[in-house]
């Protein structure tokens, strides 16, 4: 047999790729997941996440972390990409740069940086749960803005012009048609900032001084101890949540009318 | 039906200082169906827009049955617009996008309080009343079964009807309608102009409708604003903008029309293509005039038995008519006769004195403010061109170091003296390129006028005007530059003789 050369070998590298360090490792997740220090199956890990105080009080840390971090991110954020996006300022390129920016940034200075700052103004040792929020909004707010900035700027002026045309005042616009039609950018932008808030440690370590342990720092713990079995349940746990966030909201759907919210 | 609905005072709008519209005075009576009608650039949308509310006059004010709306959002205008590509709402079905005014309407209704006193308040429609609205408003657009589709899924016609029950269904004033059949094909555009009219009719409420098809314009208007460059250059009926077009402007843009250069030569008495015709228009003797001819109005007849011999250089078949070009000398002349003359033959024509258009030519000449230069070169309309200087004073010259010496022996510095330019429309030589001649800018408007054509070229910087007669065709938008020979360069002092600053 002769080996020829086709296009589609070139993907056979990214291909290797994946079986090794994407596949492979669920396949490793589930079998740690499902069996006990000693290999065995069983069900216990996840038994254990939901009568475990522990663990139970660090799913409602992150759950009630990441909602009001989402939530402050999209009432923050939407203003700031409507105006960038339909305001016609002259410079919102430069703008967008500016909010963008803090990305290129490394992220312990940043954060280092901002616990500085909170305890100059003292408010670094009043509520670790506050300061968690404010480093998690810091650090999460331009991945919310982007993917509005995307839909909004692709909203058609004529229909927002039909909208008050046929009586609708700004505020009755912005309700009835302005955000439902930028429907699919709020929901990637609450994707990309609700899933890594449940799990991003780094901030919670830094800003909460330990004393704030969400679902990613308790993984992390258990890693720590050996206690694999444990760690890879709480990352099926969650890995299932996404899934279940993803095909609630029709990511999975083929885009039929792209509106452009695709950007990640 | 004399009432008037919309005044426009003297509305201009300005972008990024460039006049949109500029100064228009404009009535709409109660009840008529008016077109706005030019070409692409001509104001008409932006003062649609203006009558909308979503934009606001730079100055000037609307008048709404004698109130000032100028500066009311559109949400609280008692009018409705038909929008270009639709404007419907992706989000909702073909039900709710034509409720969404009904849902936001708030009625007066009257009602009892608990004294027994008969009062009033602002109350929302019933789902019941938006209903029958609604399906009353689908059935003027024969779209009775579509109230749950979906209107991504419609084709552009059904999404047409949807956008005008959008807009009806509010009950307004006055109905915009900005080019709204551009986007359909030319059968379906002829069904919906009817169909538009038919409901003009059944309404009985003020059409405002914009477009660039002058054909559209007359099939469906009771009165035409020809608009250009922001500007309005005739308002009337449908009738006398087609037969009695106010400047050459008009008569090329309404219909098709042989425009000639013209002298009047005696009391209603016009000389053109070397013969004197006899008209119905008075103008100064021995004026300058443009003549204009439709050709349906010429008549074609065996040789010497008209009024001009000339020989048929062309035919063609158009449907309903041919198409003819006759030569008369280096004129031609279109003609539509439903008998044809072939290629070759030679024959006379015909025109009835009322059928003869005549209107005061637009330019007879460009004139210019300018200056000298040190080098004694004139600059004008964003340029720099060689002149002869010494014509501002009779008998002087010039000497080596650039000085003008008058007859008496004076030196006289004209460096930055005022003078006004004169250029002759013949006199300006268009390049193909934007470096070869001394001012460039792009070509804004091309008129034949039956053995020349008429060539406006705006610059760039300052859109000053070249007006250009010229026996070679160019195209609009061409990037062009222009050249103007020495001699033919007529420089006047200013009266004012200051230095510029």
């Amino acid at each position: 047999m002769k080996l020829r050369f086709a296009r589609k070998h070139l993907c056979i590298p990214y291909a290797l790729f994946l079986a090794l360090f994407v596949v492979a490792p669920i396949f490793i997740m589930l079998f740690y997941a499902f069996t006990d220090a000693n290999n065995r199956f069983t069900l216990g890990n996840f038994g254990k996440i939901f009568s475990d105080t522990t663990t139970l009080s660090a799913i409602l840390t992150s759950l009630s972390t990441a909602i009001v971090t989402t939530a402050i991110c999209l009432l923050l954020g939407y203003p700031v990409a409507y105006i960038l996006a339909r305001s016609g300022l002259k410079h919102t390129q430069t703008l967008l740069l500016l909010f963008i920016l803090p990305m290129w940034i490394n992220f312990v200075m940043r954060l280092n940086a901002l616990k500085e700052f909170l305890s100059l103004i003292n408010l670094l040792d009043k509520s670790p749960y506050l300061n968690t929020v404010i480093g998690m909004v810091y650090d999460f707010l331009p991945f919310m803005i982007l993917p509005l900035y995307t839909t909004l700027t692709k909203l058609d002026k004529s229909v927002i012009e039909a909208s008050t045309d046929l009586g609708a005042n700004s505020f009755q616009t912005l309700i009835r048609v302005v955000i439902p039609l930028s429907l699919p950018g709020i929901i990637s932008g609450v994707t990309m900032v609700f899933m890594p808030t449940m799990t991003n440690y780094v901030i919670s370590d830094i800003l909460g001084r330990s004393q704030i342990t969400i679902l990613g720092k308790l993984i992390e713990n258990y890693f720590m101890q050996s206690n694999w079995n444990m760690g890879a349940a709480i990352s099926m746990l969650l890995l299932t949540v996404m899934l279940l966030f993803t095909w609630l909201t029709g990511g999975f759907k083929e885009e039929k009318n792209e509106r452009g919210a695709g950007l990640w | 039906m004399d009432e008037k609905i919309i005044e426009l005072k003297g509305v201009s709008r300005e972008y990024d200082e460039t006049l949109a519209v500029d100064n228009i005075d404009l009535y709409v009576k109660k009840g008529e169906f008016i077109t706005f009608l030019g070409p692409s650039g001509c104001g008409k949308t932006t003062t649609l827009r203006m009558i909308a509310g979503f934009e606001v006059p730079s100055s000037g004010t609307i008048l709404l049955n004698g109130k000032d709306i100028t500066k009311i959002p559109p949400y609280e205008r008692p009018v409705n617009t038909v929008f270009q590509r639709y404007a419907l709402f992706p989000h909702l079905n073909v039900f709710d996008n034509i409720a969404y005014g009904l849902k936001l309407k708030r009625v007066n209704a009257v009602y009892e309080d608990e004294k027994g006193n008969r009062k009033t308040r602002k109350e929302k429609l019933s789902k019941a009343e938006i209903a029958a609205k609604v399906s009353k408003a689908l059935k003027m657009v024969d779209l009775e079964e579509f109230e749950k589709r979906d209107v991504t899924t419609l084709s552009g016609g059904q999404q047409q009807r949807v956008a005008i029950a959008r807009a009806i269904v509010n009950e307004p004033e006055i109905l915009l309608l900005d080019e709204p059949l551009g986007a359909l094909d030319l059968k379906m555009r002829k069904d919906m102009q009817i169909e538009l009219k038919e409901m003009h009719k059944k309404l009985g409420i003020t059409f405002i409708y914009v477009t660039h098809d002058q054909e559209e314009a007359l099939t469906m208007s009771d009165t035409i604003v020809v608009m250009k460059d922001g500007t309005i250059q005739q308002i009337g009926t449908p009738m006398d903008i087609y037969n009695e077009p106010k400047n050459a402007f008009v008569a090329d843009f309404i219909g098709e029309s042989n425009i000639c250069s013209g002298t009047m030569v005696g009391d209603k008495k016009v000389k053109f293509i070397n013969h004197v015709f006899d008209c119905v228009d008075d103008f100064p003797l021995n004026e300058k005039v443009d003549v204009v001819v439709r050709p349906e109005d010429v008549f074609l007849m065996d040789e010497g038995k008209g009024q001009v011999d000339g020989v048929i250089e062309s035919s063609i078949f158009k449907g309903v008519h041919y198409e003819m070009t006759f030569i008369v000398g280096k004129t031609e002349i279109i003609i539509q006769d439903t008998q044809e003359r072939k290629a070759g033959e030679h024959a006379s024509i015909f025109i009835k004195p009322e059928d003869i258009h005549i209107m005061a030519k637009e330019f007879v000449s460009n004139k210019y403010d300018g200056y000298i230069t040190k080098k004694n070169t004139v600059c004008f309309a964003d340029g720099e061109f060689e002149c002869d200087v010494t014509q501002l004073y009779p008998g002087s010259s010039l000497d080596e170091e650039g000085y003008l010496v008058l007859p008496n022996g004076e030196k006289k510095d004209l460096t930055d003296v005022d003078v006004t330019a004169e250029v002759g429309l013949k006199d300006i030589e268009i390049i193909d390129n934007d470096f070869g001649g001394d001012a460039c800018g792009s070509i804004v408007s091309i008129i034949y006028k039956g053995d020349h054509y008429q060539i406006i070229i705006r610059t760039d910087e300052n859109e000053e005007d070249f007006v250009v007669d010229t026996e070679y065709v160019w195209n609009e938008n061409d990037r062009v530059s222009v050249k103007i020979p020495k001699e033919k360069i007529k420089l006047t002092l200013k009266v004012s003789e200051g230095a510029r600053r």
